[in-house]
């Protein structure tokens, strides 16, 4: 065999005055980068293995190690990276798809980081959101074209609606893709304040039927674990079609994840590869969506608003338009930086486009063709914190869905290994001595701490620009001004440079 | 029993009258002249039985959980979408997508069917669906499939008329085929291959023949009498090694 030109991505750093040969660091490393030298009766490290997920030096009592990047330089070229060339030595040993988690890490623009908020000066007063109520409520789902009103009740019956009490919900994660314990985290951090969480296409844990009322079930192209009962269970269905971080492809949990608890949820035997093809093979327009769309309707008798997931890719304003129009209820989009626990690398960080252009776009679209009511608007792929889910409400948004700020809350260090099944901190794995690390009820405070601080920080936000209902600022672009933009930008994102 | 009129009948309409009917205790509705409805039969759970004259739209039985359906006409496409138990019984030909992500029951056609039939079919612990065709089958039958069984009688076809079109079983990574006549070497997916009947094979053979039978008439012995291919992949994890580590 011949020698692997793979070289550590990590240098671990040791004090060995500070170690006092705990070996924690042992324990805690599922990648078994730490080892217990027997003979030297030292603490080791095979820095090739390590992937800074910073597990050994967050539970090091000593503080005696560092992470740093390995410091070893390819002769300077900024055309042939370092990262390029190791990516064609790996595939040169094993003739495989480079297959990476998280989302995508190139440095494409970010607009979010180019759109400035507005507040009241003088004329317009601020609001105190410390001492006057703000309106953060939401309802997501198809409003009615009017409002008729007869001996003060309303006449028309009003379609299914989600009602949230801060616009954000936790994205979809699968049950195989991430650990039980970091669902119930999230179902009950949901609970605790008021919002949803998506149960992705991996079906739904038995003991996560009593956050039904907070839940959405997803239906994709592989129908895990989707049957009545489920359906039934959730507060809204949602039909995905596609993800942010790997636009136009499929998933694959492979068998090592497929354990008796996975296998029970997915209801596929143990062991057994999960297959969500790239398309829905009864997809292939969108009077087949409306099928689909309906289907899901009549099981549940119209009782539940019905959502369509889709990856923010060109011509987003026409296929949104089509989505809304075959039936849909919500419209899920997913920028290009959008997570996933398994996507191949080069889908990942070259598929897609940017959430904020593809928000304003469809937006734009849908009050033209005069059909925004009839679909609520919930964007992803990389919200970052609060003032990103203002700049999303302010561009059209009518919601947004989190997932790595979800996941960072309960203690992801976003080393992008999710693929792996190694992760030691209990997040994407479903290995049961790592699972355990977490723990839900914590989790699921942490998790909720992060929606009352944001909500704390919107209304902040909102009192400043003094807004204080969050539906007056949805759609409101004025709020808005670009710095560093092109006119065209501009022009896509509906507003105005700052200064004008 | 009771009896609904579907003639000038919206689909939400028939659907609520049929739960309904269902809902207050009545175990068997016969619905007259059907005619393009969807969705009948979409996520009822239950035992009861609906009989269907005419021919129903697309999606019937999607999502269905435990009912005996009997159409007696064609039936269209993506007839048990993601069933998960019960019991279908057309009497003619039905559309494509057959059972897609179907985990249980059985249906019977007694005729042939369109594409993409058995797609996505799963198994799982005691649930093993089947679907026995008594005609022939399109392109992509059985594509992706994951469990359960898949049979395709080829009865009344002329001489040299093909029983299933290509890509027969692509990605197939679970389950059988059954298929009663020559499959042509290129139709197959890279993923199976045709083997030998096992004893167990001919019993269950036996069984779905046996029942095709007595729904639709024929001779079990003389319907046997002719070989059948097994078709099985090759691999459960067919894309088991695709990929490395970033």
């Amino acid at each position: 065999m011949t020698i692997s030109m793979s070289t550590p991505d990590f240098l671990i750093e040791r004090d060995r005055d500070r170690c006092i040969k705990c070996q924690v660091c042992v324990r805690q490393c599922a990648n078994e980068a730490h080892f217990w030298d027997e003979e030297e009766q030292k603490v080791k490290a095979n820095d090739a293995l390590c992937v800074n997920c910073h597990r050994c030096v967050t539970y090091c009592p000593t503080h005696a190690l560092t992470i740093r990047k390995y410091p070893l330089e390819f002769r300077e070229n900024a055309n042939w990276t370092a990262s390029t060339i190791k990516a064609i030595y790996r595939q040169a040993e094993t003739g495989g798809i480079l297959l990476t988690g998280m989302g995508n890490d190139r440095p494409y623009p970010i607009f979010w980081d180019h759109l400035l908020l507005n507040a009241s000066q003088v004329t317009n007063p601020s609001i105190d959101p410390l001492r006057e109520p703000m309106e953060l409520k939401t309802f997501l789902g198809r409003k009615p074209d009017q409002l008729k009103v007869e001996d003060g009740h309303l006449v028309e019956k009003i379609p299914p609606q989600l009602e949230l009490e801060v616009p954000i919900m936790f994205s979809a994660m699968s049950y195989g893709s991430i650990s039980l314990n970091a669902i119930k985290s999230l179902a009950a951090a949901a609970e605790r304040v008021g919002i949803m969480y998506n149960t992705g296409e991996g079906g739904l844990h038995k003991d996560l039927y009593k956050y039904g009322k907070n839940t959405i079930v997803q239906v994709a192209s592989g129908r895990f674990g989707v049957h009545p009962e489920y359906l039934q269970a959730g507060a809204a269905i949602e039909i995905k079609i596609g993800q942010g971080a790997k636009p136009g492809i499929g998933g694959h949990l492979p068998g090592e994840k497929v354990g008796l608890e996975v296998s029970q949820t997915r209801m596929i035997p143990e062991g057994t590869d999960a297959i969500s093809p790239a398309p829905h093979h009864d997809i292939y327009s969108i009077e087949d969506l409306s099928q689909l769309i309906y289907s899901l309707k009549e099981a549940t008798q119209y009782q539940k608003p019905v959502s369509v997931k889709i990856a923010a890719v060109h011509n987003i304003a026409a296929i949104a338009s089509g989505i809304a129009r075959a039936g849909a209820d919500i419209i899920a989009i997913d920028g290009f930086r959008g997570g996933t626990g398994a996507a191949p690398l080069r889908t990942r960080d070259n598929v897609g486009i940017p959430i904020e252009l593809a928000l304003a776009a469809v937006d734009s679209r849908l009050r033209e063709e005069g059909i925004r009511n009839q679909v609520s608007l919930v964007v992803g792929g990389s919200i970052r914190n609060s003032a990103d889910v203002v700049k999303a409400i302010a561009l059209g948004a009518d919601a947004v869905y989190i997932a790595t700020a979800a996941l960072v809350a309960i203690g992801c260090h976003l080393c992008q290994k999710c693929n792996t099944g190694k992760c030691n901190w209990g997040i994407a794995t479903q290995n049961p001595q790592l699972v355990k690390r977490l723990n839900p009820e914590i989790g699921a405070e942490r998790a909720a701490n992060l929606i009352m601080a944001w909500e704390h920080e919107i209304k902040e936000l909102l009192g400043g620009m003094g807004i204080n209902a969050v539906e007056s600022l949805r759609g409101n672009r004025l709020m808005l001004r670009g710095v560093g933009l092109s006119d065209r930008e501009l022009n896509i994102l509906g507003v105005l440079p700052a200064g004008e | 029993m009771s009896l609904l009129e579907a003639k000038g009948v919206y689909y939400k309409a028939l659907n609520e009258q049929i739960r309904a009917q269902f809902a207050s205790g009545i175990s068997e509705v016969r619905v007259k002249h059907v005619n393009g409805q969807r969705y009948v039969g979409d996520g009822i759970r239950g035992r009861q039985r609906l009989i269907l004259e005419g021919t129903p739209g697309n999606d019937m039985a999607a999502y269905m959980d435990g009912l005996e359906l009997i159409v007696e006409g064609n039936a269209q496409d993506a007839m048990a979408n993601t069933m998960n138990e019960g019991k279908i019984v057309v009497h003619g030909h039905a559309g494509d997508t057959v059972g897609y992500a179907m985990r249980g029951g059985e249906i019977y056609i007694r005729d042939h069917v369109g594409y993409r039939v058995g797609i996505h079919m799963k198994e799982y612990m005691d649930k093993i669906p089947a679907i026995i065709i008594g005609g022939k089958g399109g392109e992509f039958f059985g594509e992706y499939m994951a469990g359960g069984v898949l049979m395709l009688l080829g009865l009344g076809l002329e001489e040299g008329e093909p029983i299933v079109g290509s890509y027969c079983g692509t990605g197939m990574h679970g389950g059988v085929m059954y298929i009663r006549g020559e499959v042509e070497e290129y139709k197959l997916g890279k993923e199976v291959k045709i083997v030998e009947l096992t004893p167990e094979d001919e019993e269950k053979i036996r069984y779905y023949v046996g029942e095709y039978v007595r729904y639709f008439g024929g001779d079990v012995n003389e319907i046997l009498a002719k070989p059948f291919n097994k078709l099985i992949p090759y691999n459960k994890r067919p894309y088991g090694n695709l990929y490395c580590n970033w």
